[in-house]
């Protein structure tokens, strides 16, 4: 790959206002939509079954519909034999007994009894402790970030790294909202990867614009902004590259349980990548950053000597 | 020579690599499906009745792999699952209760491998199959039952002082003693400092009441002891299920978190774990002839009993003390250095002892344990749910003396069944109710799904970077592509040595690391490119890539280290697997990819003139 020379800093007003449709895209789809929650935060029940023959999904609802379970989700899981049940919680009947009930329901219907392949129980409490953790996580991880980059950099740097990692977590959550994915606490862990993944592109371009501040120093910070980011283009494409290449095969390759994770990362991954060329220099740019600010501290005294 | 490392360099980085071989070597072995008995009993399983489960088996006329006789406990392994459970099943029935047998996957990791300590990865329950659940102990309940304790011994001592009081009741609260006559207080006072320390007094306004409350430690002590009680009660009860490995640990402030590997039938699990027990003391009838008892004759006054080796017993129809009269149950020795059990009863049970002990000095007392088992049957394609009351005599010692709240139990065989009679009485004293708050079943068929996506999945991501590095970096790839195989070894030995659990999200992380971890070495190469560019020779080219390329490496590395702790802080279960995976992964790509690769490439470049490289 030749060195590209793309003033992406002197365009970067099309790709702020592309971000910012997007943004608002997501944020509106996040406002009205929402998140389809999954069970872990939600509390309640989740069956999943596996048939020889591709299952009839409308009898299974018609029966857990008579049984008196009518809040029953009933919808395929990867392959038509596989069948995922969902039930919110229950006030009447017992956790213990739930998904016991349902099983037993749906066995009389159909000619083959369901092998269980995973029943999964969240009561409504647990629900709410692992979205607190979950929440918690994320501001803590932001937090712990800001202030890791404020001392390794500069604070202005340490903003636009956070702003264009927010604007990747916003967008793929967006993303999520739009395609009614649901957001479970995989997805939760994929989410953080994911902050860590934009981070890690975001600092590798940082890194080079405060090694050239101090090499070029007859450019202007915009020049300094672009050669570092066009240098550095290939390394951010080319490591992309990898990861996606990996997450295609666990999207196509590691079964259901683990779709909606590989979707997050690789929307992430794209979305982190866009954002470390095109969102994170702009940001810092515009928050004022100069070269002055990652200059080496010198003493004062030495200031003095330096003079003829 | 700028490319070129120290002796000890390369040997540490040989070292790390073959160290990193032999840990993750135990996972390429499989597992042998086997059955293992051990006792549930104080005495441990000898030479003898080892040999007899061997030559049992011979008879079932099912050919065992192997047959281990290890620290108290049989392993008898099988070339497959229907072998295993055929002995299993037969086995169980010979064995009786005083033994459990459960079913297991034992590593066929070879000898010389398990000498130096190497064992493969502990499987989570989302690739083995098995259940997860999160218990939460009903605090209320139990400080409830503290209160009433409390109200029952304040009642008592007052009694036994001659204090007359109105009341001693539970108020917004607080427990609150009314006097009589407001002459007493003092005593009262007095005799409230002297028993009941560990409760805080008010007093209000009306001279006859004091108000009772508990002071913070005592209500956290209350709190710690239910679910301490209900832990030991678990491990009791999940002993019966016969799982090899369970997990049962203590999660938060009030959940207990059980997991049992391979457990399909999640029903009976909950039942077990739901069964209610309980205990009496009785005394022993030793009037009148078992064996008569056993014809039919059992006499007026007393009832047949069974201890847990079967045998009859004789006793008293009327109970001394209650299992909720029970405080606390613990083991030790006494002066003698015998194995004891200590045992404290409440304000009420202590004077029932005292009165029945007061007149029977020499007589033998014995304890019933008694479980409420909720079992599922089908009768008639009909599923019916009944309970069952399962009483067994575990314990029957002489009373030396009269004794009241505070006894000992003595002339036990050894330590172990101390601790057990200890473990008993505590599960049969009332403990707090608990509630399944969460459960997570995974089916075996699932979890082998699992591994084998996991793996294939994998297995292709690896050779798609491979590739993909080789065709774009050339000889440099390669030596990456070196790196990266090392890096999945040493996550993998790690894992192994740290015995973390691994996940379908925990292999997700491996392979996010894969793609990942050649990020150091695109940097590098990135940079050396870069440098040959500017015109500089092949040789300083590598010596400045490496060295510019590592401040950024730390940097971003380090920030995907922060993010990957943070999740392992908040993580529950199979995140925190992931969590695990990726700080290892992280750790060591940088090892890898900055050291392994300079090594290799300075063996290549380093020792010669070179005009151009490969990259």
């Amino acid at each position: 790959m030749k060195t590209t020379n793309i003033n992406f800093i002197g365009n970067r007003n099309i790709a702020l206002i592309f971000s910012g449709i997007l943004m608002v895209i997501s944020i509106g789809s996040l406002a009205v939509r929402g998140l389809q929650m999954g069970i872990d935060f939600t509390g309640g029940t989740l069956i999943e079954v596996g048939y020889q023959k591709a299952a009839d999904l409308n009898v299974l609802r018609n029966t857990l519909d008579t049984q008196g379970f009518d809040d029953a989700t009933v919808q395929n899981f990867g392959t038509a034999k596989d069948v995922l049940i969902r039930l919110k919680p229950h006030e009447g009947i017992s956790s213990v007994d739930l998904s016991a009930k349902v099983l037993e329901a749906i066995n009389k219907t159909t000619a083959e009894p369901a092998s269980v392949r995973r029943v999964e129980f969240v009561g409504p409490q647990v629900g709410d402790d692992l979205a607190e953790d979950g929440f918690l996580a994320l501001l803590y991880s932001t937090i712990a970030i800001l202030v890791y980059i404020a001392w390794r950099f500069e604070w202005k740097f340490s903003t636009g790294a956070i702003l264009a990692t927010v604007h990747d977590v916003v967008v793929t959550l967006g993303l999520f909202s739009i395609l009614g994915l649901e957001f479970d606490l995989t997805v939760l862990a994929a989410v953080l990867a994911l902050i860590g993944y934009s981070l890690n592109d975001t600092i590798v371009v940082y890194d080079r614009i405060r090694e050239n501040f101090r090499a070029l120093r007859n450019k202007t910070t915009e020049e300094v902004m672009n050669i570092s980011v066009n240098v550095t283009l290939s390394r951010t494409i080319m490591t992309s590259l990898t990861v996606i290449l990996v997450l295609v095969s666990l999207f196509f390759l590691g079964g259901e349980i683990i779709h909606n994770f590989s979707i997050v990362l690789l929307f992430g991954v794209f979305f982190g990548t866009y954002s470390s060329i095109f969102i994170a220099s702009p940001m810092a740019l515009m928050l004022g950053i100069s070269a002055e600010d990652l200059m080496i501290p010198v003493k004062e005294g030495e200031v003095m000597d330096d003079r003829p | 020579m700028q490319n070129h490392f120290p002796v000890w360099k390369n040997i540490l980085v040989l070292l790390v690599f073959g160290i990193g071989i032999i840990y993750s070597l135990p996972n390429l072995y499989g597992d042998d499906p086997s059955v293992q008995v051990s006792s549930t009993i104080a005495a441990a399983i000898s030479q003898e009745q080892a040999n007899q489960v061997e030559a049992d088996i011979k008879t079932m006329g099912i050919p065992a792999k192997a047959f281990e006789f290890k620290d108290g406990k049989i392993l008898a392994r099988f070339t497959n699952t229907d072998d295993q459970l055929k002995v299993a099943d037969q086995l169980r029935d010979k064995m009786g209760s005083n033994y459990t047998v459960a079913l297991n996957l034992a590593p066929t990791t070879p000898a010389w491998l398990r000498s130096l300590g190497a064992q493969a990865m502990y499987l989570g329950l989302d690739l083995r199959g098995g259940v997860h659940f999160l218990l939460e102990v009903d605090m209320d309940a139990a400080v409830k039952q503290a209160e009433d304790r409390y109200i029952d011994d304040v009642r008592l001592s007052l009694r036994n002082a001659k204090l007359h009081y109105q009341s001693v009741a539970k108020d917004s609260g607080f427990i609150k003693v009314a006097l009589k006559s407001v002459d007493d207080k003092a005593a009262l006072l007095t005799l409230l400092d002297k028993e009941f320390h560990s409760l805080e007094i008010t007093e209000p306004e009306a001279q006859e009441q004091v108000w009772l409350k508990f002071s913070e430690k005592e209500a956290r002590e209350i709190k710690k002891f239910a679910v301490a009680q209900n832990m030991t009660t678990l491990r009791n009860r999940v002993n019966e299920l016969g799982v090899a490995e369970p997990v049962i640990q203590q999660q938060g402030e009030n959940r207990i978190m059980v997991q049992l590997p391979g457990v399909q039938d999640t029903t009976r699990a909950k039942e077990i774990l739901g069964t209610t027990a309980t205990l009496e003391y009785r005394l022993v009838d030793v009037e009148h002839d078992v064996q008569q008892a056993i014809g039919g004759h059992v006499p007026v006054g007393s009832r047949l009993y069974y201890d847990r080796s079967g045998a009859p017993i004789l006793l008293d129809r009327r109970v001394i003390v209650t299992g909720d009269q029970i405080v606390d149950a613990a083991s030790g020795q006494d002066e003698d250095g015998r194995p004891s059990v200590n045992i404290s009863l409440n304000g009420v049970g202590a004077s029932k002892m005292a009165k029945t002990t007061q007149v029977s000095v020499g007589k033998p007392m014995a304890v019933v344990f008694i479980e409420y088992k909720v079992e599922t049957k089908t009768v008639n394609g009909e599923k019916i749910r009944h309970k069952e009351k399962v009483e067994k005599v575990i314990n029957v010692a002489t009373i030396q003396g009269v004794f009241s709240k505070r006894f000992q139990t003595t002339g036990l065989d050894s330590p172990q069944e101390a601790r057990n009679l200890s473990l008993l009485l505590r599960a049969g004293a009332l403990a707090a109710p608990v509630d399944i708050v969460e459960e997570r079943t995974v089916g075996p068929s699932l979890g082998q799904d699992n591994i084998n996506k996991g793996m294939l999945s994998f297995v292709v991501g690896f050779l798609l970077v491979v590739l993909f590095m080789a065709v774009y970096y050339k000889l440099f790839g390669m030596i990456a592509n070196f790196a990266l195989a090392f890096n999945v070894v040493i996550v993998v030995a790690i894992l192994s040595m740290l015995q973390a659990t691994l996940t379908l999200p925990g292999i997700a992380g491996i392979i996010l690391t894969v793609g990942m971890s050649v990020d150091a070495n695109v940097l590098i190469f990135e940079r050396v490119k870069e440098e040959i560019k500017n015109g500089i020779t092949p040789q300083a080219a590598i010596f400045l890539g490496y060295d510019k390329a590592f401040a950024t490496i730390l940097d971003s590395h380090f920030t995907n280290l922060v993010v990957a702790v943070v999740l392992f802080a908040f993580g529950t279960g199979s995140v925190k697997g992931f969590a695990v995976t990726l700080i290892i992964g992280i750790l060591s790509s940088m090892f890898t990819a900055i050291t392994g690769t300079r090594m290799v490439i300075n063996w290549i470049y380093g020792t010669r003139r070179v005009e151009k490289l490969s990259i």
